[in-house]
């Protein structure tokens, strides 16, 4: 059975795009026409109509977008389980039995993924969707002008329009990988055989997370990365921890290295052409797996006729109150954003909204976003980076406490990680924070909900934490902090010499 | 063993010395990278050669026509040295390749060119004109070459367009990609960069290299991060950093050198936790640096799974660490925490005997390994002998530190980089 013919596959289509769904009759101007049904659009959509907007939806595939259906859903599934193959083999770390010959079964593991995928699809559902009051309309959308839009030969009238048609993987330029075939995230969660030798291409989130979860599934996994660590964008220590927990799975990984070319042997398996400075090499591998580049969906869409500017990268023209160049559309989510995070497209979309109809003055750079790269362990952050302030000229002090300093991990045998959190120098103002933890998407939340608030280290350092949790490493980082506003740095045993001086 | 600190440092830092005097090649004065058979030169420990020679002429271990004749061979080997773009020669730009055959001195292994490598090489050239100053024709020579290869050194060039410096070329492929992030041993490199007469390095180049600097509390100390412990020290063992500040330092209210001490404490604070349980590992045990490794392998000891490294950049307290101790590191930390130092330092050598064969510090050791009796790095670096020699001077005297604080070019180069203050 093919996924397209799994039963989870008919649940999902019921819910994302029923069989059969008929476009209502456009008679009415709507105050809000939505493109686009991912996280972006239905969160628009669900803040409109509870504020009483006429609002018409427009999706060109299934409601659910990238998220749900090749993203954040699928590949959270296939961690959990692969997870647990991780610790059956490490069962002896924690005083159980390595339970015998354990046998991967990555049907199953992709069989459980379709079944979430479709239960949760429920919630984002068209039938859910109509009876909250959204025209809901299937069908490829294009601008007619600067107020309407056609889809499926019927104009559509606007008063303000939300551009929210997401984003998908850019398409490859390495000479051969077109040819041999390879897999984006769009497709990969189609796949139900585990392939016996996998290459994946690019270091960053989806690229580390999907090499991890496929290893434990049972892959050999090769990872390459063009650059000198993992998620270039996450602190050195993060990545190097990443880094070695994945060495730690069996990945074979390649950093500061370029594919440069991939070629297709007589036996299928695809030869891939690596270099490293002068170092050159070829792997030999069943699959390949592009983990990198996002590039927005705006073809088709006719935005020259409404005056909406794109650029190539991130896309859709936004100003910070996520306006386009037409002051009737806005733009939310992955077609015009940096950061492409399901809950990053949600929040944009509920601020355009706010500021589309109700006249809201609210600025997307005001916001605080977090993220997480789900690997194991994760490494999440939010605010500044140390560079960041820095480049704003931004004194900064930097509190860090070990999770092998906390108790909770000691016991849970998940030591490996960190909870930095970034000052202001002189003051408890926190500015960012980098975790490292099993669950430290979990963990950011706290800190992100200070920032948010203007809540300094000093009072999380008063906050009671249940004990023991491994959260528990945010109110350490603020004892730590307290305890040196009290006192100089220990000294130790350590006494200055009196040194000669000439 | 001795029973005096007195006795125990001098038998310990000749032992060290005397290195450069088994492991140098007589023609070209090029030492080898270890004592291992074949080995070749490291130009790096060359340069530690050159700087130890100093030191063996006033501990008396060498006489001062010798040591000025072996140093004078290395510094006409490297000015008649060929530097062009062709793949076996010595250098190019004046930088050298990090490794040389000891008799030819060729590139070999197809190996970079190195630039802080260059660097520590450089920085030997120059304590050996600031020692060699008596005016007769060997020693006139010796400042005179050492001032022209520091003068023919490109340092513009090896920015490669970019603010900071890269980390190494080569003729088969370019720049290489890696770069610099964070604090690391390259200071020395910024200082004489930036102080160059002939291709200096723009002012701003410090400042774009300090800019990837983390300021950390970790264990209650705040400190300048870098993990492994060899970065606090390589600077240090020729620029005495008590008492001066860049505007980093300025805004922290400390000096580099008051950050190496926190690094040690930072050092024995994680040795003292031992969050992943290996042997030996303790307040009075620890030193995690770059260095040799049991090998990269995965293997059951004490009943868990462990995983090794060969040779690699060890730190703390985000790792790397395999149980792998580098007893010379805790002997190079003794100017920055003389009691701990030596209280570790004696205590390794009674329990560890193996490790100090000859009085001669071992690269690594990795006590983990039980269930090989322990795991001892075969041989011994140049560049781990080259520290010790150097830092446990700096510690009785002071006189590495004293001749290159007369170096022009240093406090040129320190004062560029926005140094104030102090000796300077």
């Amino acid at each position: 059975m093919t996924p397209g013919e799994h039963p989870n596959r008919r649940e999902l289509l019921a819910y994302a795009r029923p069989t059969g769904w008929q476009n209502p009759d456009p008679t009415q101007s709507y105050d809000l026409l939505i493109l686009g049904g991912g996280p972006a659009g239905l969160a628009a959509a669900e803040y409109a109509i509870d504020r009483g907007a006429k609002v018409a939806l427009i999706e060109r595939h299934l409601l659910g977008g990238v998220s749900l259906l090749t993203g954040s859903v699928p590949s959270k599934s296939i961690i959990r389980t692969s997870r647990l193959y991780a610790d059956m083999r490490n069962a002896e770390r924690f005083g159980a039995v390595v339970p015998t010959g354990i046998q991967e079964n990555f049907a199953a593991a992709m069989e459980r993924m379709r079944r979430l995928r479709a239960r949760i699809s429920k919630y984002h559902s068209a039938e859910r969707l109509s009876l909250a009051g959204v025209d809901l309309y299937f069908g490829a959308a294009r601008f007619a002008g600067l107020d309407s839009v056609v889809v499926e030969g019927a104009t559509v009238r606007f008063g303000k329009a939300l551009i929210a048609t997401g984003a998908r993987t850019m398409p490859s330029v390495i000479p051969g990988l077109e040819q041999a075939g390879y897999f984006t995230s769009e497709d990969v969660f189609d796949l139900t055989e585990c392939p016996p030798r996998l290459l994946v291409i690019g270091g960053g989130p989806l690229g580390c997370e999907l090499a991890q979860a496929f290893c434990r599934l049972g892959s050999h996994v090769v990872i390459v990365q063009n650059e000198a660590k993992f998620l270039p964008k996450e602190e050195r220590d993060a990545a190097q921890l990443l880094s070695e927990s994945m060495a730690r799975d069996g990945i074979e990984i390649h950093l500061n290295t370029a594919v440069v070319s991939v070629r297709t042997a007589a036996t299928e398996e695809k030869l891939v052409d690596l270099v490293s400075d002068d170092h050159k090499s070829t792997v030999a591998v069943d699959h390949i797996l592009i983990g990198v580049g996002r590039t927005p969906n705006v073809e088709g869409l006719g935005l020259e006729e409404a005056e909406v500017a794109c650029d190539p990268v991130p896309g859709i023209r936004v100003d910070d109150f996520l306006r386009t160049t037409n002051p009737r559309i806005y733009a939310a989510g992955d077609v015009c954003l940096e950061h492409k995070f399901t809950h990053a497209a949600e929040a944009s979309a509920r601020l355009a909204v706010a500021n589309a109809l109700f006249a809201e003055q609210a600025k997307w750079s005001a916001l605080t976003i977090p993220w997480c790269t789900y690997t194991d362990p994760e490494i999440a952050h939010v605010g500044l980076y140390v560079a960041e302030a820095k480049e704003r000229s931004i004194p900064v002090k930097t509190v860090t406490v070990l999770m092998h300093d906390t108790d909770r991990a000691i016991i849970d045998g998940q030591e490996v990680g960190f909870v930095k959190i970034h000052l202001r120098e002189g003051t408890d103002e926190i500015l960012g924070a980098t975790i490292v933890a099993p669950h430290a998407g979990e963990m950011i939340n706290e800190i992100t909900l200070a920032i948010d608030a203007h809540i300094g280290l000093s009072v999380l350092a008063t906050v009671i934490h249940a004990y023991p949790t491994q959260a528990s490493a945010i109110k350490r980082v603020g004892d730590a902090y307290a305890k040196l506003r009290l006192e100089p740095p220990p000294a130790h045993d350590i006494s200055r010499p009196d040194w000669p001086t000439n | 063993m001795a029973e005096s600190e007195e006795q125990l440092l001098e038998q310990l830092q000749k032992a060290a010395f005397n290195y450069f005097v088994e492991h140098v090649d007589a023609t070209t004065g090029l030492v080898a990278d270890t004592s291992r058979k074949d080995s070749p030169a490291s130009i790096a420990v060359v340069g530690f050669a050159l700087s130890c020679y100093p030191i063996g002429v006033e501990r008396g271990w060498i006489a001062r026509a010798d040591a000025a004749a072996q140093t004078l061979k290395t510094l006409r080997f490297f000015w008649n040295s060929p530097q062009s773009t062709e793949p076996d020669v010595t250098g190019y730009k004046g930088f050298y390749y990090h490794f040389l055959d000891m008799r030819s001195g060729r590139r070999v292994w197809q190996c970079e060119l190195s630039l802080i490598d260059t660097t520590l090489l450089l920085a030997g050239m120059l304590t050996a004109a600031a020692y060699f100053t008596a005016p007769i024709a060997e020693e006139s020579e010796i400042r005179a070459l050492a001032e022209e290869l520091y003068r023919k050194v490109d340092w513009q060039w090896a920015r490669n367009g970019g603010e900071t410096v890269a980390q190494g070329w080569k003729p088969e492929c370019g720049f290489l990609n890696a770069g610099w992030e964070g604090y690391s041993e390259a200071t020395i490199l910024y200082v004489l960069g930036l102080a160059s007469p002939t291709f200096p390095l723009p002012a701003d180049s410090f400042a774009g290299w300090t800019s990837t600097y983390q300021w950390e509390t970790i264990y209650g100390y705040d400190f300048l991060y870098a993990g492994p412990l060899f970065i606090h020290l390589f600077s240090h063992a020729w620029i005495d950093f008590r008492g001066i500040q860049d505007g980093f330092m300025r805004e922290k209210g400390i000096d580099y050198f008051e950050n190496s001490r926190r690094a040690v404490a930072v050092q024995r604070e994680y040795a003292a936790r031992n969050p992943r349980g290996f042997v030996g590992y303790g307040p009075n045990f620890w030193g995690i640096t770059a260095g040799d490794g049991p090998g990269n392998e995965e293997l059951r000891e004490s009943g868990r799974d462990r995983r090794f490294f060969g040779y690699t950049d060890r730190g703390v307290p985000f790792g790397r660490d395999d149980g792998t101790m580098a007893p010379w590191g805790m002997l190079a930390a003794l100017p920055f925490s003389p009691p701990s130092a030596l209280t570790a330092v004696r205590r390794m050598i009674e329990r560890h005997s193996d490790i100090c064969v000859g009085s001669r510090m071992s690269s690594s050791f990795n006590p983990s390994l039980v269930d090989q009796g322990g795991w001892i790095s075969d041989g011994y670096y140049g560049l781990d002998q080259g520290i010790v020699v150097m830092m446990i001077e700096n510690y009785r005297s002071g006189l590495i530190w004293k001749l290159m604080r007369s170096c022009p070019h240093v406090a040129s180069g320190l004062r560029c980089a926005g140094f104030e203050g102090g000796w300077l």
